[in-house]
């Protein structure tokens, strides 16, 4: 292997050595099986309680049955693509967090694999991990309501979706930056990043009802436009050609966030290296 | 293994201790033998550590706070060189800095002073050239255990270049040699014993071929057999594919039966260097050299036993 192999994002070699991430990751899941399945478990109860309140709602005459249909749904998005947004953020915070745990960070990070590969293997392990996720949550959810799906536009919310996905690898390599900065707390901060993200993006209401100065912060969470950009075209059925503002900040987002991401993951790097945190002892 | 023991007599490094001994008595040492027919295939360096320094101390805000600004020294103005194809020992009593300086060699450290050449690439501006040529053997055998010895070693030969089928392959081929059937290379690791993961350490880093293998204490902990296994791996690997380790360790008879040289290191820094008959010979003192014990040699040289710690940086391990 040259370096010149490994000069262009394309080259068969890259997507080798990227591949070797996704491959071990999966070979990972597949041991810890046990506790995907308590994932998924939660994941299902967690969309269940949420959705059921859309139910309460209107079994207590407080909306009516066509805006229980569309609660049921706004919610139901909401629970959904927070399963994905926060496996996403899980798989990506874990990059450095795991190694430790394993004990097998200074191989890996010996290993000849520009960073850059390292995390967007990882970040390709972890579309893939929240897709499945999300989707047996989704399948195992759905019997649970009278939802009308009939008249969604689902080439509009998968391209929002893929889009979006871009900027969550971003902020997913942001926060896996955490952990290596602090071995000690840089778990629990990370949990507050997502915790922060869920409070300004609309997960469950619209941001709308946020004060003044959260529903400004929500202008800065891509989670923000993805759930606006697919609750559009899941409740309203609106087509691709509505999405265009949404799907223009959404791709903003992940072309600043990826490469910003890249390069302070490097930097941090770089810093654990000099002040000696690249081990398995915090 | 199978027939292991029958084997050993044949093995340079399993001589007794007395035959170790014997061969000291003589001025060619079979240790010398050993190497200047291997160093002289080449006479490219493998490692150049020239007055590499690291320090270690409390945050910057934490620093000022406390007014406090003394870091603690792990590795002081070390330097030496070895050459292509050469076993050189680095011996240290815990904290000595060992830990730090295969860490620095290893590129996860980055040296406050100094240069660090490995087959002339700058472990610092070169890393990732760097990082082909070397792989590391550490006291902890540090995998992911719930995963197979064959699905461990698939990653990192993938990661090192390899291709899914050369990995296995050789992967099989590496565990069989070192003592490990197919069907335990096949079981999560966490049902192995440390020794048989130390084992699949040893064929992770010879997997990817490296010209230039740090062993960490490799042996430590490991019972007899198991660590007369990896050490004949170690010589066998030098001497059928010339590759160049740097060896820390705490043994002294490992050091002196696979080591061509041995430094010793004290509070970070380099307190002698020579093959084991020279540093036999520097503290004889009229007596004959083969009775001198080379854990005299390190008390007379560091001041302290190799069993004893010595106070340092809680980063460091050694």
């Amino acid at each position: 292997m040259t370096t010149a192999d490994l000069t262009y994002p394309g080259s068969p070699r890259r997507v080798a050595l990227g591949w070797a991430f996704v491959e071990r990751q999966t070979n990972l899941w597949k041991r810890y099986w046990g506790w995907e399945l308590v994932w998924l478990l939660y994941g299902v109860v967690n969309t269940l309680a949420i959705t059921f309140i859309a139910r309460e709602a209107g079994q207590s005459g407080v909306i009516s049955q066509e805006q229980v249909r569309r609660l049921t749904l706004f919610l139901l998005i909401g629970t959904l693509i927070w399963a994905y947004l926060s496996a996403v953020l899980d798989d990506m915070s874990l990059v450095i967090m795991w190694e430790r745990w394993e004990g097998t960070i200074e191989h890996t990070l010996m290993a000849p694999v520009p960073r850059a590969v390292h995390l967007i293997g990882m970040s390709v392990f972890g579309i893939l991990h929240a897709t499945a996720r999300t989707a047996l949550i989704l399948a195992c959810s759905l019997p649970f309501f009278n939802v009308d799906l009939g008249h969604a536009d689902w080439l509009a919310a998968l391209l929002v979706v893929v889009v979006g996905s871009l900027s969550l690898i971003g902020l997913g390599i942001l926060t896996g930056i955490l952990p290596m900065l602090y071995p000690e707390r840089g778990e629990q901060m990370s949990f507050m990043v997502q915790a922060l993200v869920l409070l300004v993006s609309g997960v469950y209401y619209g941001v709308n009802v946020l004060p003044g100065w959260l529903q400004a912060a929500s202008n800065a969470s891509p989670a923000t436009y993805l759930l606006k950009g697919i609750r559009s075209a899941v409740i309203d059925g609106h087509g691709v050609a509505h999405q265009g503002q949404v799907l223009l900040v959404l791709a903003i987002f992940g072309v600043v966030l990826v490469p910003v991401s890249l390069v302070a993951f490097s930097a941090a790097e770089r810093w654990a290296r000099r002040t000696g945190r690249l081990k398995r002892q915090g | 293994m199978p027939g292991a023991d029958n084997a050993l007599p044949r093995n340079r490094f399993l001589r007794t201790e007395s035959q170790v001994v014997q061969s000291l008595a003589v001025p060619a040492t079979a240790h010398a033998t050993v190497a200047a027919d291997v160093i002289s295939a080449t006479s490219q360096l493998a490692l150049d550590v020239r007055s590499v320094t690291k320090d270690f101390g409390p945050p910057l805000l934490r620093r000022i706070a406390r007014r406090t600004s003394t870091p603690y020294r792990a590795v002081n103005d070390v330097s030496f060189a070895v050459p292509a194809g050469e076993i050189f020992g680095v011996i240290g009593a815990n904290g000595s800095g060992k830990s730090t300086l295969i860490r620095i060699l290893s590129t996860l450290l980055l040296p406050d002073g100094g240069d660090v050449h490995v087959f002339g690439r700058n472990v610092v501006t070169q890393a990732l050239e760097v990082r082909r040529l070397i792989n590391r053997v550490s006291a902890d055998p540090s995998f992911f255990r719930p995963m197979s010895a064959v699905e461990n070693l698939l990653f990192f030969g993938r990661a090192y270049g390899l291709t899914g089928e050369e990995t296995r392959r050789e992967s099989l081929s590496l565990l069989e040699q070192l003592g490990l059937d197919e069907r335990r290379a096949r079981e999560p690791m966490l049902k192995m014993s440390r020794g048989q993961q130390q084992k699949v350490a040893v064929a992770r880093a010879f997997l990817t071929k490296p010209r230039l293998l740090l062993l960490d204490e490799p042996t430590t902990g490991l019972d007899p057999r198991s660590k007369r296994d990896v050490q004949r791996f170690v010589s066998d690997i030098r001497r059928d594919h010339g590759v160049t380790i740097l060896l820390t360790t705490h043994d002294m008879e490992e050091a002196e039966l696979l080591c061509d040289r041995i430094a010793f290191l004290a509070e970070g820094r380099i307190v002698a260097e020579g093959t084991p008959l020279q540093l036999r010979e520097r503290i004889a003192d009229g007596r004959a050299v083969e009775d001198v014990d080379m854990e005299d040699v390190f008390m007379t040289f560091t001041g302290r036993r190799l069993d004893e710690d010595e106070e340092g940086n809680p980063d460091d391990n050694g």
